[in-house]
């Protein structure tokens, strides 16, 4: 059981990886690109963390995957708000 | 191995995929932030990659990697925005 909810995980982590690719490629301006991409693959970071979790089992590699979340989390927002302001001061859209 | 292992090596692949999908805006992108989120979207699916990689090959050190590479991939962003020179 927690084998076949940790596929179903990983299977929607994977969804909106590909959500945040084709959103990366379609979305007309730089802005709406960042957007889409440290949201939705985030996310299904979180979800593929999630699913791994339930699947291999074992507290301490689930508090791990949890931690690699957590800093990829935070290492995206900074970047995205670095990109986001260079993209503003050099006065493109 | 388990009866998980086709699902993770299927998705395995079908997250190669993508990246390589994402991987065109590198290519296209007008400006030199479009190529920066390019990479961000590498960091992030390199994670993840390697996070599936890692009951796959049964090496639990991969998830060490992919924290690092983690690390690595904000100090390229602020590499890129954080410069005094203009160059573009």
């Amino acid at each position: 059981m927690t084998e076949f909810l940790g596929t179903v995980f990983i299977l929607i982590g994977l969804a909106f990886f590909a959500a945040g690719s084709i959103g990366l490629l379609r979305l007309p301006d730089l802005h709406s690109r960042l957007h889409a991409l440290t949201k939705a693959d985030n996310l299904g970071l979180g979800l593929i963390c999630a699913g791994l979790a339930l699947i291999d089992g074992g507290a301490l590699n689930a508090v791990k995957l949890f931690l690699v979340w957590v800093l990829v989390l935070a290492a995206s927002a900074a970047s995205a708000h670095l990109i986001a302001q260079q993209a503003l001061r050099q006065g493109g859209k | 191995m388990t009866t998980t292992t086709p699902i993770l090596l299927a998705s395995t692949t079908l997250l190669l995929l993508t990246l390589g999908i994402g991987l065109a805006r590198a290519m296209i992108g007008p400006s030199l932030q479009d190529r920066m989120l390019s990479v961000q979207l590498m960091g992030t699916g390199g994670v993840a990659l390697l996070l599936l990689l890692s009951p796959l090959l049964a090496m639990p050190a991969l998830i060490d990697v992919a924290l690092v590479l983690a690390l690595l991939a904000s100090v390229a962003a602020a590499a890129l925005t954080r410069r005094e020179i203009d160059d573009d």
